[in-house]
């Protein structure tokens, strides 16, 4: 038994089934990338598991504790959120805070942690990101890879147990993609948790020990990197990657 | 002086007494503008700029509440907030003060005059600034408040700290133009007994039967106060704007 087991979860949004009864076992210290074209509920998955969205149906058990989607309290949800981290694929700064208020706001504010404290490990992480020079920047002054990485600072900094990456990269052009997996890459190296729904195929490959490959809201394939990329069991798997990889190699050359 | 020269000429008119009679409307228009310059500005400064501040603030108030209870979907008090929306800007602001004002002064009861002014007119802009405000807090990107959430915070924090404060920006020009057209509304108030800037006019007016010389001057006196009021809108902007890139299109 994993830390995070979510058993059949369901969720349709009135147009037809966006997930049709997903599982997913995570470990503590697991980088679990999921793959899959465009609509096939990754990022629904994501999002239900951190209540951005309200799941149907289904189960979740968290730190040993049982949840059943459609049925959790406001109050089980502010605190399993404080154990858990989102970075978001448009960042979702706080647009009228600076680099380190968007880092320590999670930690004075919801964690009520005295600010003295709080400024301390915003500096840390920020520098940990390579931002020791952009802490009084607001969030309109800095790039798009440096928000990310900003957002990955705000997300280490309340040392969640598990941290929800939402196509991470995707709005970032292909020359600040770089800096941003490398930052993922050390948290990886540094044992977080982490659940990455991305089409960055490079990074699923080297750096996560567990690969998803989803299509239709259903889970078509899992398993090691080695074994989703050297040798995919499902047609679907091998037509996905075969089109990933002959797009990648376009966008790689620029 | 010179529009007084010529349109206040009145008939008949005798050419062998031109001189004198210019030198003694001239001194009389230099009279009267001196005079009620003090007359106008005092009440100016005393009623019609503290009722607005007084007011204004509290319209803000009002329009922040009701705003927020619009946002955050509260059944039954959302319903309340739209019929007073509805009512308030469905009736004339000075038929809002008659009514209040001598309604409650029909029934026996003694009312300040001011306190009325300034409750009415806070209802009634309140009524359209709640609007703005709704229209800003709408404008908020929804990721703010996902983020909010992810990052442990409760809604009342995250709107304290994170979407009010950005709804407060993109509303403040609109709310400047509240607050301007309220400075000027104050002028009605007059016909509820408020000596204020406009009803010192009229005196005036009444004692001299100068209308065109001292409405002018109240009139100026108006675009002074606005004056100021933009300028501080733009001082206001400035500092907004810290954690804003105001972007302009570089081609046109």
């Amino acid at each position: 038994m994993g830390m995070l087991e979510i058993k059949g979860i369901h969720k349709d949004f009135g147009e037809g089934e966006v997930l049709k009864g997903v599982d997913l076992s995570v470990n503590k210290g697991d980088v679990i990338a999921i793959l899959g074209p465009s609509g096939s509920g990754k990022t629904t998955l994501l999002r239900c598991m951190n209540f951005l969205e309200a799941a149907d149906g289904g189960t979740m058990r968290f730190d040993g504790e049982e949840f059943t989607f459609g049925h959790v309290k406001k109050k089980d949800i502010a605190r399993l959120r404080k154990k858990t981290a989102f970075v978001f694929q448009n960042y979702n700064l706080f647009l009228n805070k600076t680099a380190l208020q968007n880092v320590t706001e999670g930690l004075t504010v919801a964690r009520k942690m005295p600010k003295a404290e709080a400024a301390a490990i915003g500096h840390k992480m920020l520098d940990k990101v390579g931002l020791s020079d952009r802490y009084d920047y607001y969030p309109h002054q800095l790039s798009g890879g440096q928000q990310q990485r900003v957002a990955i600072a705000r997300a280490i900094a309340t040392e969640p147990e598990i941290i929800y990456f939402d196509e991470p990269t995707s709005a970032l052009d292909p020359e600040l993609t770089g800096e941003v997996l490398e930052v993922m890459r050390q948290l990886a190296a540094d044992g977080m948790t982490m659940l990455v729904v991305t089409h960055e195929l490079g990074f699923a490959k080297t750096v996560s020990n567990k690969v998803i490959f989803m299509e239709g809201g259903a889970v078509v394939e899992e398993g090691t990197a080695e074994e989703i990329f050297g040798n995919p069991k499902q047609e679907r798997t091998r037509a996905f990657l075969r089109l990933e990889t002959k797009d990648d190699g376009v966008g790689k050359e620029q | 002086m010179l529009f007084y020269g010529i349109f206040c000429c009145s008939p008949p008119f005798y050419p062998e007494n031109i001189d004198r009679k210019v030198t003694d409307m001239s001194e009389r228009t230099l009279h009267i503008l001196t005079d009620s310059f003090w007359k106008i500005l005092v009440p100016g400064l005393k009623v019609t700029l503290p009722l607005t501040a007084v007011a204004f603030a509290m319209a803000l108030v009002i329009a922040i509440f009701v705003a927020l209870i619009q946002f955050a979907n509260v059944k039954v008090l959302k319903q309340i907030a739209r019929v007073y929306i509805w009512i308030i800007r469905g009736t004339p602001l000075i038929v809002q003060l008659y009514l209040v004002f001598y309604g409650i002064s029909g029934l026996g009861y003694l009312i300040n005059p001011f306190v009325c002014a300034a409750f009415v007119l806070a209802v009634n802009e309140g009524a359209y600034c709640a609007e703005t405000m709704r229209a800003a807090l709408e404008a908020v990107p929804a990721g703010q408040m996902e983020a909010g959430y992810c990052a442990g915070m409760k809604y009342h924090q995250i709107i304290r700290r994170i979407v009010l404060p950005q709804a407060m920006r993109t509303a403040f020009p609109p709310l400047s133009n509240s607050l301007l057209s309220m400075m000027k509304d104050t002028s009605l108030v007059a016909s509820i007994t408020v000596a204020e800037m406009f009803m010192a006019a009229q005196r005036i007016v009444a004692r001299t039967y100068e209308p065109l010389l001292v409405y002018t001057e109240v009139a100026l006196m108006y675009l002074v106060f606005s004056t100021v009021l933009t300028w501080l809108q733009h001082l206001g902007e400035k500092r907004l704007n810290r954690y804003r890139g105001v972007k302009k299109a570089a081609v046109r």
